[in-house]
């Protein structure tokens, strides 16, 4: 039997762009995979849950789980790759902090499920079917998971020692915590792998930021022509870096896009969205309601702009009229 | 980070808890004795009391003698706002042996017993918010208050009598004034004045010894024809840049003998005359009395034939023997450092046109009541002649009060010396012409030392009084007596009717308005205004002269309407402000201001175009905030902006204000 640790990778409601982000660690893999032994990767090897049951408590040295959490089945595989793993890391923005899926917050379980098998244009279903966690076929039961009220992250359905922000992270982080962990250095309990310092610090566009900024109107950048060199803030952009944690590289900065946020905040912040919108009221030109509602104009989804990534994690959490079950 | 209850462990926290009653004003609305019982039971509450007031000293001794005896490291006082008394127990809690600002003021009058109706939720509601203030104390560290040099200079900007005064008793005291004012001499409106109310003594015979003082003071520095273009800093050290116009004269040389002004090749006047409110033209060379301090002439380039590049035969350059005529001067920058500034700016009349149905503009015979002051001074344009535009000397005359004032549709308030200096004019004109003298008005307003006195000598002098708003003034004459008459149409609302009262003269009482440019100087020296445009006094009872930057006082009418017995007070109170925060050669800033986490900070430059009071600057080398903590007033604004949580603000670190919310919200 190996006596290399084990390592497991494994996705909840996930798009797969996370385990991506992973194979783009590269060439180093290589050397990665000579260190380690994988226990669990769905996406790339053969493991059934059985496999991972057959393990010691703790065996796994280390498991880095992407994807938000909605379904019980979800939830009954972190809990046991929790007790298998010394290690727990929230991989990719959905894990950390409820990412994309977490906007699901804003319908109830009932409007969405009714939505996708009766009411989307491409559905057609006249016996108002929907799946059951439970059904009799043919002498045989067959079981679904369930769908839960709410999507949360990782950290609100078990216990998380690290995170790794980012939609996807950028490989050099997951190389870098990696090799950390693996030297034998334990960085503080639920640190977020990634520097603690906003994106701005890093922008290679921050000279062009003028002290006095306003806004007449923000913009939407397929809209416009974007300056390649300019602050898209002070090109009217709505650029989430004053919010967000650095870490990624400014891959979408370098790329003439605006940051949508998706490192999350930095440490001893509550709430992402709330933050960038104190910060960007303050730059609308106009003091009136026409003029402040003409500015956002071009913000058509704020919440999807502002919480794009952070919904569960956030103070919102979901939507104010619905449901807010507190399920482990 | 809000779960983190890990502050200090190797302290012991002890608070002590007080609770004020305030006479009745507590007590009366929350069970005080209850909530110190309460109180009692909180974590880390040592000793709880109530106390008929926390504030008396005995109050006070309370805790002095409870740190001592309970060894408590933590004070949190329910009663009045902090507003009020935070200094007070603070001090208490330093006399006790620890920092003062370990001690947290809750509110519980203002935001409880005041506001409240119901005595059970209300003690509640101060329960809970007890449990708040115990919650958020045991956060609260050691603060020291800062110390920094005081520069023993001051400016006063406006050379009015209220500029004036403040500058003679600053300059008096020893410490160097800088007085700027905009027009060419000092003076003010008091200048304009003949007499002054109820005295009637002669107002230039006490004004210019007191303009003579500030010219020859060896301790003030006189610009006048000057303007403040900017100003930056922080109490006790402002930096000041001060425009000084192009006169166009040698001030050196110039000795006022008024030879150019004799010989410029306008041979009469050519332009209004300011200081005479247009009664009459001056020439582009002119000096604007002849008492002006400086004494020097000051050539106007708008009409000057040769400066506005018109044909010139320069009569006045060799008319002067001193050669003080300058051509080639320009407009000059002068900086200066000074301690504090004193803004003492003034104000404008209401404009009388905006009231059209007074007929100001119209008919000749309607004069504002500047007009009437410069008429009938002796040596006023007429020489103190009182006569009408059309030659007449009028046998009548109708001062009509509150033009302007009072008044929903222009200024709401009062402008509060419109009613003694009418009736001064009433008694200048019927002294100077014998005439009938109607006097128009809503309410007299004469309270002062001897101004009902003089109200009542005018009644008894047979002064006509009709009380009523004037409806209009007009020429249209519906009786024969009317012709050749303005007929001032009024409800005499003490007998009910409406009468049309014919006379030869009308006089509007003017109000007092912030000058136009109000706005500029607010932001120029960071002040604020109150709503019709006034500069706002700290507190309108207790601050009255210090404004919400500290080290700008304000005096005179630029603050709100005032006679000049006011304003000469409270020109010396701006200077005694002044002077207290001068004569100690430092000053001591309050800690609770906003400092940056450098690590956190990325440069975004948020907090930078937030900070209303410019105290964030942009550290270019490592590309961080940097928070001048002498211009930092505290006000949060940035902490709550800075999008990445970089900037923390003492007393007021989130994780106080969160543990206050949760206890309170624990309570509830």
């Amino acid at each position: 039997m190996s006596t290399k640790p084990k390592v497991g990778f494994y996705w909840c409601a996930s798009c797969g762009g996370c385990e991506e982000s992973f194979v783009d660690v590269a060439e180093a893999i290589l050397d990665l995979a000579q260190l380690v032994e994988f226990a669990i990767f769905p996406v790339a090897m053969d493991f059934k849950r059985q496999d991972v049951e057959a393990l010691d408590d703790g065996e796994i040295f280390a498991t880095m789980i992407n994807g938000a959490i909605r379904t019980s089945e979800q939830e009954e595989m972190c809990h046991l790759l929790r007790r298998k793993s010394q290690v727990i890391i929230a991989y990719g923005s959905c894990a950390y902090s409820g990412g994309i899926p977490a906007l699901a917050n804003l319908v109830s379980k009932e409007a969405l499920m009714k939505y996708v098998y009766e009411d989307a244009p491409t559905v057609v279903n006249p016996d108002h079917a929907r799946p059951q966690t439970e059904t009799l076929d043919q002498g045989r039961m067959a079981t679904l998971p369930e769908i839960r009220e709410m999507v949360r992250s990782l950290d609100q359905v078990i216990e998380v020692d690290y995170s790794i922000p980012g939609c996807a992270p950028n490989p050099k982080l997951v190389l870098a915590a990696l090799q950390t962990l693996l030297s034998g250095e334990r960085p503080p309990k639920g640190a977020v792998l990634a520097p603690n310092v906003a994106l701005c610090a890093n922008c290679p566009r921050i000279d062009t930021k003028p002290r006095e900024l306003s806004v007449k109107a923000f913009k939407r950048p397929h809209l416009h022509e974007v300056d390649p060199d300019t602050c898209l803030l002070a090109q009217g952009f709505l650029c989430m870096g004053p919010a967000t944690r650095s870490g990624c590289g400014e891959a979408c900065i370098r790329g003439n896009m605006p940051c949508t946020g998706c490192y999350g905040p930095v440490d001893g912040i509550l709430d992402q969205g709330a933050k960038i919108l104190t910060s960007l009221a303050s730059l609308v030109e106009a003091h009136d309601e026409a003029g402040i509602d003409h500015a956002m104009e071009a913000i058509v989804d704020p919440v999807g702009s502002f919480y794009r990534y952070g919904m569960a994690k956030s103070l919102l959490r979901r939507k104010i009229d619905l449901p807010t079950p507190v399920a482990r | 980070m809000v779960s983190d209850n890990s502050h200090n462990p190797a302290e012991e926290v002890r608070i002590g808890f007080f609770i004020c009653h305030c006479g009745v004003n507590i007590a009366s609305k929350i069970d005080v004795a209850e909530v110190a019982k309460f109180a009692e039971t909180l974590p880390g509450v040592v000793v709880s009391r109530d106390y008929k007031y926390m504030c008396s000293d005995a109050g006070q001794d309370l805790i002095v003698e409870d740190i001592k005896n309970f060894r408590l490291n933590r004070i949190v006082v329910a009663a009045c706002s902090p507003f009020l008394h935070e200094k007070t127990f603070r001090t208490a809690t330093q006399r006790g042996g620890i920092n003062p600002f370990l001690c947290h003021m809750v509110n519980i009058r203002e935001h409880g017993s005041w506001v409240a109706e119901d005595r059970v939720t209300a003690t509640e509601k101060a329960k809970a918010m007890a449990q708040g203030g115990v919650g958020r104390v045991r956060r609260h560290v050691a603060l020291e208050k800062r110390r920094e040099p005081v520069l023993q200079s001051v400016l006063v900007v406006g050379g009015g009598i209220a500029g004036i005064q403040a500058a003679l008793t600053l300059a008096n005291a020893g410490k160097h004034v800088y007085l700027v004012e905009r027009e060419p001499t000092i003076g003010g409106h008091m200048a304009q004045f003949d007499k002054t109310f109820p005295t009637l003594d002669c107002a230039a015979c006490i004004l210019t010894p007191k303009m003579s003082e500030v010219g020859s003071h060896p301790n003030i520095t006189l610009w006048a024809y000057s303007e403040v273009i900017h100003s930056e800093g922080y109490v006790g050290n402002y930096k000041v840049k001060v425009r000084r116009k192009a006169r166009y004269i040698n001030e050196d040389e110039c000795t006022g003998c008024m030879e150019c002004v004799e010989h410029c090749s306008f041979k009469t006047g050519v332009v209004d005359d300011e200081f005479n409110v247009g009664l009459v033209k001056r020439k582009p060379v002119y000096m604007s009395f002849p008492q002006a301090v400086p004494k020097i002439v000051v050539i106007d380039p708008l009409t000057c034939a040769k400066l506005s590049g018109g044909k010139c035969e320069e009569s006045c350059i060799p008319a002067c023997d001193r050669q003080a005529l300058d051509f080639t001067q320009t407009e000059r920058v002068e900086e200066i450092e000074v301690g504090a500034i004193i803004v003492a700016t003034g104000f404008k009349t209401f404009d009388a046109k905006r009231k059209p149905y007074y007929g100001y503009g119209d008919f000749p015979n309607v004069y504002t009541s500047l007009e009437i002051e410069r008429m009938v001074t002796s040596s006023g344009p007429t020489e103190g002649e009182v006569v009408c535009r059309d030659g007449r000397v009028p046998k009548s005359v109708g001062i009509v009060h509150c033009v302007g004032s009072r008044d929903h549709q222009t200024n709401r308030w009062c402008s509060r010396v419109c009613c003694m200096a009418s009736l001064k004019l009433a008694y200048l004109l019927k002294e100077h012409t014998g005439a009938e003298i109607y006097n128009f008005y809503i309410d007299m307003r004469t309270p002062g030392k001897g101004y009902e006195e003089f109200y009542e000598r005018l009644l008894e002098e047979g002064n006509h009084f009709i009380r009523g708003r004037v409806a209009e003034v007009t020429d249209f004459a519906m009786r024969p007596e009317e012709e050749n008459h303005l007929i001032i149409q009024v409800e005499d609302t003490l007998s009910g009717y409406v009468r049309r009262v014919p006379v030869d003269m009308v006089v509007l009482a003017v109000g007092i308005e912030p000058q136009a440019d109000a706005s500029v100087v607010r932001r120029l020296f960071n002040i604020s205004c109150s709503d019709e445009g006034f500069f706002l006094e700290r507190h309108p009872k207790l601050a009255p002269v210090s404004t919400a930057t500290e080290g700008v006082y304000l005096a005179g009418c630029c603050q709100g309407p005032r006679d000049i017995p006011d304003t000469v007070a409270q020109a010396g109170a701006a200077a005694a402000e002044a002077l207290a925060l001068l004569d100690p050669g430092f000053v001591e800033m309050e800690p609770m201001t906003a400092y940056v986490e450098n690590e956190l900070c990325s440069g975004c430059k948020t907090c930078q175009t937030m900070c209303p009071y410019g105290a964030i600057s942009n550290d270019a080398e490592r590309k961080i905030a940097v928070i001048n903590p002498m211009l930092c007033k505290g006000c949060g604004t940035c902490v709550a902006s800075c999008p990445s949580g970089a900037i923390h603000q003492n007393l007021f670190d989130d994780q106080e204000l969160f543990d206050e919310i949760q206890e309170v919200l624990a309570h509830a």
